[in-house]
């Protein structure tokens, strides 16, 4: 349990963790693990399964298909749900752009952590939504 | 038992300050595994270690003596073959035949956990035997940069004075007490500072902390506490629902049954908002918040302790540029245990498993368990011997027909396989101009992510549900595809359906093109 009360601290400034109250916040601090990947590291790799939920803590990533990024993420930002709510294989690779730290859950755990903590899971359904209408316009 | 000014000039012990080519730090299991390959590759190494003997935290932990990993005297393969090394978890790896499994031989028969002097005993027989010198009495004490005319050096400044070194592996394990800084926990003493369990006869125990070490104690105090209260803010992990070594081992189980059936044990979630001497000073307050919400709950306790966890022991590595990670402040590591951010520092034993490779499906390595860092410890010997050193190993060439029965056998009994699941691979390289060949054991995320000729990785992988089955991964033309094949009620992964999926992949390779010129070693394929 050594720091989740600093990690717990941390959480609380990002928008996804933002209407937990501190007891909470203090469980999903032991209930993410932190990870680390230095710069050009993989941390999806596309076609690949058992990837889990990510969210960026300090750093940047490119999602990488067909050798063209197609979106950058940073602090806050998170990714590895499409595949782990659809249970299929990312459909792209994610790759640290420099070093990296972030949280993860794995797939397994996310269900679960998602009905424990409604708000959270609003929070994704809201950037989800953003998403789909951004692409919506675009192609409008 | 570092020498005196006086006795510095009769001094018997090895590898006195200087320079060597490569320094280790560290004799417990990591250290020795390591020290062992590198001799056995040729590779001039110093091996120096604060303890007086060898041992790592094996000389002290765990706190009531008992191991939780087994070593298994009677198992389905024969005593000192490769296949029981997946039994016996304990044991260092040897090439010598009467090195091997030497912790077997060395249990009273009371249980298969070993005991942690015979765990002790264990490591020091192997280091006897083995040949493997160490300065003991020599503690690391601080690390800095120089740059000299023969090319950079590492500098570490130790007790008896200045190591300088072009490589530099610290094998000092995670067993520096961690307190996290809640309001009061200093009137709880951490697991390491935890007294005899019969000085606790009787009295009402607090112990913060719900991982293995918080139930250890939990467990160990059962015949003496009055009453026993565990507390952390997220529900206790069981290793039979993780189905991995994440989680609370059955053999520290008794509290949690206590807490279910109600007789004395409470396991909470909920975290600690404070603790406190009551007004008489005797007893303590402890407040917490309890996770799902809800008012604040207030124990009067006779003891707290803090079983908060360990961290990496890195001295002022940060400051020389090691980045670090996580609840245990581990070193961010390449898939070869190099630091991700300063290059010539690597990490063998159990803080190798800053190096979490895939973690397919949420299930970890066991690299910080003795039975996942020896096989991390021998690759890191050889990468080490091969990048640093020159000394390539090459691969062995294996004939067409050589390759499926090869295959069917690594995915049945391979034990850095299956300890290391989705995390080692075997390796076999299909190299136009050199042919087949066993290019060893690698990492998987290193097969993964490097460029190479075409090849194969074989690994066993697990998940969530408790599936275990191979996969392997085939890599043609520079795209690399996953396979799962089945698994087996009881893990037979030599099957006719096992072996129909392997010929289909091998055809897919094209293993028939891949002959060898005439006269042509096999070598190892690029990136290996």
């Amino acid at each position: 349990m050594a720091q989740a009360i600093e990690l717990a601290d941390e959480l609380a400034g990002l928008a996804l963790f933002a209407d937990l109250p501190n007891p909470q916040l203090q469980a999903a601090a032991h209930e993410f693990e932190e990870a680390w990947f230095g710069e050009g590291e993989r941390i999806l790799r596309q076609g690949l399964t058992g990837s889990g939920f990510y969210v960026i803590l300090d750093g940047e990533v490119a999602i990488r298909a067909g050798g063209r990024d197609v979106a950058l993420l940073g602090r806050g930002d998170f990714f590895g749900e499409v595949s782990v709510l659809l249970g299929e294989p990312p459909s792209a690779d994610v790759v640290a752009l420099h070093a990296m730290r972030c949280l993860h859950l794995a797939a397994p755990a996310v269900h679960e952590f998602l009905l424990d903590h409604p708000s959270v899971m609003y929070r994704i359904l809201l950037d989800q939504t953003r998403r789909l209408r951004n692409t919506t316009r675009a192609r409008g | 038992m570092p020498p005196d000014a006086a006795q510095k000039g009769r001094d018997a012990r090895p590898f006195p300050p200087g320079e060597y080519p490569l320094v280790v730090v560290g004799s417990g299991p990591g250290g020795l595994q390591l020290s062992y390959t590198l001799t056995r590759l040729g590779v001039a190494h110093a091996v120096i270690s604060a303890d007086p003997a060898p041992g790592g935290m094996f000389r002290r932990f765990p706190f009531f003596q008992r191991l939780l990993s087994w070593t298994k005297p009677y198992a389905p393969a024969e005593r000192g073959t490769r296949a029981y090394e997946r039994y016996d978890w304990n044991s260092l790896l040897a090439e010598e035949p009467e090195n091997r499994a030497l912790q077997a031989g060395l249990m009273d028969g009371s249980s298969y956990f070993p005991s942690r002097a015979e765990m002790e005993l264990n490591l020091a027989t192997f280091a006897e035997r083995a040949g493997i010198v160490v300065r003991y009495g020599c503690r690391w004490e601080a690390t800095r940069r120089e740059s000299t005319a023969a090319g950079d050096r590492f500098v570490l400044e130790t007790s008896d004075g200045e190591y300088r070194c072009r490589v530099a592996v610290f094998a000092v394990g995670v067993a520096e007490p961690y307190v996290p800084p809640t309001p009061g926990l200093e009137h709880a003493p951490h697991y390491a500072e935890t007294r005899p369990a019969e000085t606790y006869a009787g009295k009402r125990v607090f112990i913060v902390g719900k991982q293995n070490s918080g139930f250890e104690l939990a467990s160990g105090l059962l015949p003496w506490a009055r009453a026993i209260v565990l507390a952390s803010p997220s529900p206790a992990k069981l290793s039979v629902v993780s189905r991995s070594l994440v989680g609370i081992r059955a053999r520290y189980l008794q509290p949690y049954e206590d807490h279910v059936l109600a007789g004395g044990v409470a396991v909470l979630e909920a975290s600690i908002d404070g603790i406190e001497r009551t007004g008489e000073g005797e007893t303590l307050r402890v407040t917490v918040r309890p996770s799902a919400g809800g008012d604040a709950v207030t124990f009067e306790v006779d003891e707290a302790i803090a079983a908060t966890g360990f961290v990496a022991p890195l001295r002022d590595l940060p400051a020389l540029g090691v980045a670090t990670f996580g609840a245990s402040r581990l070193p961010a590591q390449t898939p070869f245990w190099e630091s991700a951010t300063v290059p010539g520092i690597y990490f063998a034993g159990t803080i190798g498993q800053g190096a979490a490779g895939l973690k397919k499906h949420g299930m970890p390595a066991n690299s910080g368990a003795v039975h996942g860092a020896r096989y991390n410890a021998r690759l890191l010997g050889e990468r080490i011997a091969e990048k640093h050193f020159g000394v390539v190993r090459a691969g062995r060439r294996l004939a067409e027909s050589e390759v499926l029965p090869f295959l069917v056998e690594e995915i049945s009994r391979a034990p850095e396989l299956w300890h290391q699941r989705a995390y080692l691979a075997r390796v076999v390289s299909f190299d136009p101009d050199l042919g087949i060949s066993d290019a060893g054991i690698l990492p998987l995320a290193h097969f993964l992510d490097t460029v190479g000729s075409d090849a194969l990785a074989a690994t066993i992988e697990a998940n969530a549900e408790g599936a275990l089955y191979p996969v392997i991964y085939v890599r043609t033309s520079g795209r690399t595809e996953e396979h799962v094949l089945p698994g087996h009620p009881l893990h037979d992964f030599s099957t006719a359906e096992h072996r129909r999926a392997l010929v289909s992949l091998l055809a897919e390779l094209g293993a028939a093109s891949h002959k060898p010129r005439t006269g042509e070693p096999a070598g190892r394929h690029q990136g290996s």
